[in-house]
């Protein structure tokens, strides 16, 4: 079983970030479960979404404490939050940042990676919305899950026929800025 | 159609495959995303009932009931201080013999306030004369609303469908969403045998004096006793047409266990992961602990599945219950009922956890595996 955390605040989209990456996890013919940090929604405050991946049906409730993976969607969370409670010996911690990995302090045997999701974002939607990048980082970094099935779950989650084209070109983007390093 | 999405989604699109005539809620966390897709669904066109929108719980409760009077199918769905709130109105519904069918995200109850999940609010209404059931997964929680519909008509009984809130309510998980075609073959159109109806006047729910009351609370009493038959039934039926199982309790892990742990709702997946673990330490480590366990998912806490119980537990020496709320001053309430059920000879202890959505892991099940063994005659407070 695969377990990924996501580090993010209120607004950033750290909910549907756990939800997407759990559709596309299916759409690959894994069994996936998505689910929040249930906590009271602000905008701006730290939030919390994790994902469960396995090859068989995830029974388990508990939050996630150990994860494999953690995505943390605002640099300023690793001041505020404790974003690398719990990783373990080969842990990946995937930074949305313009700086370099080697500017974060991690515990021993967690490697960071870096990708400037908002300035892509920027570029390609107009908007800070940095989700479907890291997204595909992800998919890009970890091979986990594929960039084709991110590109379906980003088309069945939003309507809107542009932010669909868009959001799969971010997602584009960040898959292959990251697969290339 | 196997789909991935939100458990509150699921849940929507089964009972608006299961075609109810009208919807009647109030917005509370974390029962809101149900009621939301549900007026959506009605907004897009898609859902084919009258959505009635109420300014409070009491007034929900009182809109479907007033509905099924008139002999439709309806939906309701609450939380916590919702259902709290709806108290009167459910006595009302379960002495009327409505065949309603309600959705309780299960939510802990205030003071002071908490919106997260644990179990407190449905077991309130125990005594209300509703049945009561308690899902896993959100595929369990879908099969057991086109059961509770089957169910409900068929006997002139209410049905609380429990899962619990955000937990169950927001997870993204995969469900086998059913059509109503194939809905149809299992639960046939709702043909009521007395309804209110302007040209064959009746009364219902009407005033009973002591010659009268006596018997019709015996007979409720007695006709939730015998509902366990029906739905045996009926869950036969659910597997040939569904090919999913749907039972009263279910068991897990050694038949032969010495220690069985008994819970309701969600918190039964972590329980049976803890389970595998604990059997797998038990093979590989040589005179350490014996590593046998038992799991007994209680779904249906209403009827009170006693003989099913009693003969999963038959052998079991150590049992601990795991409830997610309390009599205050006394122990779980789960607990009670299995202690009353199974007698003084073994050793069962009321394990309290979760309370106010404190999350529970595979190690604190872990160390009430432990604890099982003690003999402890108050209830056992896990909170880490």
């Amino acid at each position: 079983m695969v377990e990924i955390r996501i580090h993010g605040r209120g607004g950033q989209g750290s909910v549907t970030a756990s939800k997407l990456i759990a559709m596309a996890s299916f759409y690959d013919g894994q069994f996936s479960q998505g689910f929040p940090n249930f906590g009271v929604e602000r905008r701006g405050a730290p939030v919390t979404a994790y994902v469960r991946i396995d090859d068989k049906f995830i029974r388990l409730r508990s939050q996630i404490y150990n994860p494999d993976y953690i995505i943390i969607q605002d640099p300023s969370l690793v001041e505020a939050v404790d974003v690398f409670a719990g990783a373990k010996e080969g842990t990946i911690a995937l930074i949305n940042t313009e700086k370099p990995a080697s500017d974060f302090k991690a515990p021993k045997g967690v490697e960071i990676k870096t990708i400037a999701a908002t300035k892509i974002a920027m570029q390609i939607i107009g908007k800070p919305i940095i989700n479907t990048i890291l997204l595909g980082a992800f998919a890009g970094l970890t091979g986990i899950i594929k960039i084709e099935s991110v590109g379906q779950a980003i088309t069945e989650q939003f309507t809107d026929e542009e932010i669909v084209k868009k959001n799969i070109e971010a997602a584009k983007y960040g898959f292959n800025s990251i697969k290339k390093k | 159609m196997r789909k991935i999405l939100e458990g509150s989604r699921a849940i929507a699109e089964t009972i608006n495959a299961c075609k109810p005539s009208v919807v009647s809620a109030y917005p509370i966390t974390p029962q809101t995303h149900i009621v939301e897709e549900l007026a959506k669904l009605k907004a897009d066109g898609d859902g084919h009932y009258e959505y009635v929108r109420a300014e409070s719980e009491f007034a929900a409760a009182s809109i479907v009931l007033g509905a099924s009077a008139t002999g439709v199918r309806v939906y309701t769905a609450t939380s916590s201080q919702g259902l709290l709130l709806m108290t009167e109105v459910l006595y009302n519904i379960a002495g009327m013999r409505l065949p309603i069918v309600m959705t309780n995200a299960n939510r802990a109850v205030s003071a002071p306030i908490n919106i997260w999940n644990d179990q407190q609010d449905a077991v309130t209404m125990r005594d209300s004369g509703w049945l009561m059931w308690f899902g896993e997964t959100n595929q369990e929680v879908c099969d057991l609303h086109i059961l509770a519909y089957k169910i409900a008509e068929k006997l002139q009984l209410p049905i609380m469908v429990n899962l619990d809130g955000f937990i169950l309510t927001h997870v993204v998980e995969p469900v086998e969403i059913e059509t109503t075609e194939k809905i149809k073959k299992f639960l046939p159109d709702y043909k009521p045998t007395e309804f209110l109806d302007v040209n064959n006047p009746l009364t219902l729910g009407a005033f009973a004096t002591p010659e009268h009351y006596f018997e019709i609370r015996q007979e409720l009493h007695q006709d939730i006793i015998d509902a366990k038959k029906a739905i045996i039934n009926s869950c036969n039926e659910f597997k040939k047409i569904f090919g999913r199982d749907l039972n009263l309790v279910e068991y897990y892990g050694d038949k032969n266990a010495d220690t069985v742990l008994v819970a309701m709702g969600s918190v039964l997946g972590t329980i049976k992961d803890a389970a595998d673990e604990l059997t797998k330490a038990g093979q590989s480590t040589q005179g350490g602990p014996d590593g046998k366990i038992g799991v007994l998912k209680i779904v249906a806490f209403r009827p009170w599945p006693k003989e099913e119980i009693l003969s999963h537990l038959e052998r079991a020496k150590n049992i601990a219950v795991i409830d997610k709320s309390i009599s205050l001053g006394r122990e779980g309430i789960l607990a009670s009922e299995i202690k009353q059920t199974v007698g003084g000879e073994k050793n069962v202890t009321s394990f309290i956890v979760g309370l106010g959505g404190r999350d529970v892991t595979v190690q604190m099940i872990k160390k009430i595996y432990e604890q099982a063994k003690n003999k402890n005659e108050e209830a056992v407070f896990v909170g880490r």
